[in-house]
């Protein structure tokens, strides 16, 4: 038997599956325009591994949780997050920071369990999706717009707003500012929001961060720093949502 | 619904805005409420009332305006009923829970205001709700900025009687009530030419005492585990209390209740995380969280809100020979009303942690309407008083658009995961 995670983000899906004692697999790609496109392209690629859908434990989970017409069971991605952070780092407190492309989450999780959550309201501040519409702005990839920032001088952005950010960004541009210290500013102000968001939640435990920017190393040295904390991640955190799901799969 | 045209013409109504408006409510009502499965029977009168909200109801005010009654609205649940009643007076509470209202409302005031403010303006200045267009006069109060201020825009169109309310609880302050409701008693007997006496008032005493025991008593059998009823059908027996004929609406409150009594017996546990709400209050047809919440495996059982318990505890006390002592009691009543416009407010914190036991809340809710000051500071409060109890509490704060429903479902879900 397997167990399926899929974590369908606004802007990356993720799956992860079980066989009845390893994680077997884990991979990630866009979840474009439509969920229910998604959902389908992710049950031919499982089958090309060899796992058959009809035959697993299928568990939905992320915004487009609805959209998984296979799915037995949908669980928010709080919830999932939780147990796969508890997997993967094995401790009993933990911190979580979520970046994800639609919005940014704290999760306490305490012996596996979330006791407590936040997320932003509303908005793209803060977020995810807010980094790569400034790196493309900047005209370089997410990965170098961090890269930047650690050489630049920091330049205050002003704007809580993504849009009126934007046009914050490009006024720097277009009056001359290094394109190291906008970066740096862009990145100092998503910080300052999570920053906003850990002290107004309060921080138990280590932090440890979730999500696609977890990839990016320069960022989480840019939040260590910033947060005068020690922050962990792993290779697979991006994928904690979708192994939090299979492993909740098993229960089905 | 019959047709109503001729009388909402008559009314000085947008009639085409009004299409607008009335075409909404049956969509939602239908999705939200109709396909709810085994409601009471006894639901049909509240239907019926939701249906005939803009018609039947009206119809029945423009009968007894006719006949030379006056009818007043008001906003919130200081406002004394009682004093309305002894002058043989109409007493409606004007809704104000509906997005339609916020972009007419956006035109005089600032975008960043509670979204009940707006749309109160704004269906007032749209000409669209037949209940402010049939209104002689309306009574506002002094518990909160916003409300307070719009109320000098509102009285550009109609004429508007301001109660200040206290917000502090010191003894003089009670005193301070009693003058305004003596103001009040002056002011609406040169509205109507009727004169409080202390046998009407008595009476409005009685009959506001008894609608009150009757919601008590729908509360009360929320009690059982699970609940009779739905949380989204309680609350529309709330939310058509401020509207309806306060004797009819008595009458099949308590026929509910006779047939929430006979269910309780045959109920078996359902597992459903019992939930309540707290904090700003839900107007018609302001029913998103609740139908978010009973949408998952959980049920509203009750709303520590001015659409819920802050409405109808405590009564009225009808001991007493003189007007004075009738005002008295009156202001001793209201004045212990816990709502987040008096500094301090701690009576608030006890209020919700004897109502989680009270109900066996697994789970508390904080509803905040977008930028309501008071409630959203006293947030912290609220999560001491129910940390110290170990009762897991979510904020929500929102307004009446749809935007944001995704994202306050998934955090709904990721807290019914939770506890």
């Amino acid at each position: 038997m397997y167990y399926v995670g899929i974590d369908i983000g606004s802007t990356a899906s993720k799956v992860s599956a079980f066989d009845e004692n390893d994680l077997m697999l884990n991979m990630v790609m866009p979840t474009g325009w439509s969920s229910v496109d998604t959902s389908n392209n992710i049950k031919g690629r499982l089958r090309e591994k060899g796992i058959d859908v009809e035959k697993a434990k299928v568990v939905a989970t992320g915004y487009g949780r609805v959209s998984v017409p296979y799915a037995h069971k949908t669980i928010t991605e709080i919830t999932c997050h939780g147990k796969g952070v508890f997997y993967l780092t094995n401790k009993d407190l933990v911190t979580i920071v979520d970046i994800g492309g639609q919005d940014t989450k704290i999760i306490t999780i305490e012996d596996g369990n979330v006791t407590n959550f936040i997320m932003n309201d509303k908005c793209a501040a803060g977020t995810g999706r807010f980094l790569e519409l400034m790196a493309n702005t900047l005209g370089v990839s997410l990965n170098e717009m961090t890269e930047m920032a650690l050489n630049g001088k920091n330049i205050k952005i002003t704007s809580m707003c993504t849009v009126f950010a934007e046009s914050e960004v490009i006024s720097l541009i277009g009056s001359g500012a290094k394109r190291e210290d906008i970066a740096r500013g862009v990145i100092n102000s998503i910080i300052g929001r999570i920053k906003n968001l850990l002290n107004k939640h309060g921080i138990k435990g280590n932090i440890y961060l979730t999500g696609g920017l977890c990839e990016l190393k320069h960022f989480t040295q840019l939040l260590c720093e910033n947060l005068n904390k020690e922050i962990s991640t792993d290779p697979l955190a991006r994928y904690a949502g979708s192994i939090g799901g299979a492993l909740m799969a098993k229960n089905i | 619904m019959g047709d109503y045209r001729e009388m909402w013409k008559n009314l000085n109504m947008d009639l085409e805005k009004h299409d607008i408006l009335c075409e909404a409510l049956p969509e939602s009502f239908g999705d939200i409420y109709l396909t709810q499965k085994n409601r009471p029977d006894a639901m049909n009168y509240f239907n019926y009332t939701l249906a005939e909200i803009h018609g039947a109801r009206i119809e029945e005010i423009k009968h007894e305006k006719d006949n030379g009654k006056k009818v007043v609205g008001t906003f919130c649940v200081f406002v004394p009923d009682e004093v309305i009643y002894a002058t043989d007076a109409i007493s409606v509470g004007l809704c104000s829970g509906s997005q339609f209202w916020i972009e007419d409302g956006e035109k005089v005031l600032p975008r960043n205001l509670c979204p009940l403010v707006k749309a109160f303006v704004g269906a007032k200045t749209s000409r669209t709700c037949p209940y402010f267009q049939s209104c002689d006069m309306i009574v506002g109060e002094t518990t909160c900025d916003g409300k307070k201020k719009a109320y000098e825009i509102v009285e550009e169109y109609m004429p508007v009687h301001v109660m200040e309310l206290p917000q502090m609880k010191r003894e003089k302050n009670f005193v301070e009530w009693q003058d305004e409701i003596k103001i009040f008693i002056k002011r609406m007997e040169e509205l109507t030419g009727n004169k409080v006496t202390v046998e009407n008032l008595k009476k409005g005493i009685d009959l506001s005492n008894r609608k009150r025991r009757a919601l008590k008593r729908l509360y009360d059998l929320r009690k059982n585990i699970p609940s009779p009823i739905s949380g989204l059908d309680a609350l529309l027996v709330s939310q058509v209390a401020f509207m309806d004929d306060p004797e009819r609406f008595i009458e099949n409150t308590n026929k509910l209740c006779d047939e929430l009594e006979k269910r309780v017996n045959d109920l078996k546990a359902s597992g459903k995380k019992r939930i309540m709400i707290t904090g700003t209050p839900m107007a018609i047809p302001n029913w998103k969280l609740h139908s978010i919440v009973e949408g998952l495996d959980a049920e509203v059982v009750v709303e520590e809100t001015c659409t819920g318990t802050r409405y109808f505890e405590n009564e009225v006390p009808d001991e007493g020979d003189t007007i004075d002592d009738l005002v008295k009691n009156m202001a001793e009543r209201y004045m212990n009303i816990n709502c987040a416009c008096f500094t301090p407010n701690e009576g608030r914190m006890d209020d919700i942690v004897k109502y989680a036991e009270e109900y066996d809340i697994d789970g508390v809710i904080y509803y905040n309407l977008s930028f309501c000051h008071t409630y959203a500071i006293e947030y912290k409060k609220v999560e001491k008083a129910l940390k110290e109890k170990n009762i897991p509490l979510l904020n929500i704060d929102t307004d009446y658009s749809e935007e944001d429903t995704g994202q306050i479902k998934t955090r709904v879900e990721a807290f019914m995961e939770m506890i």
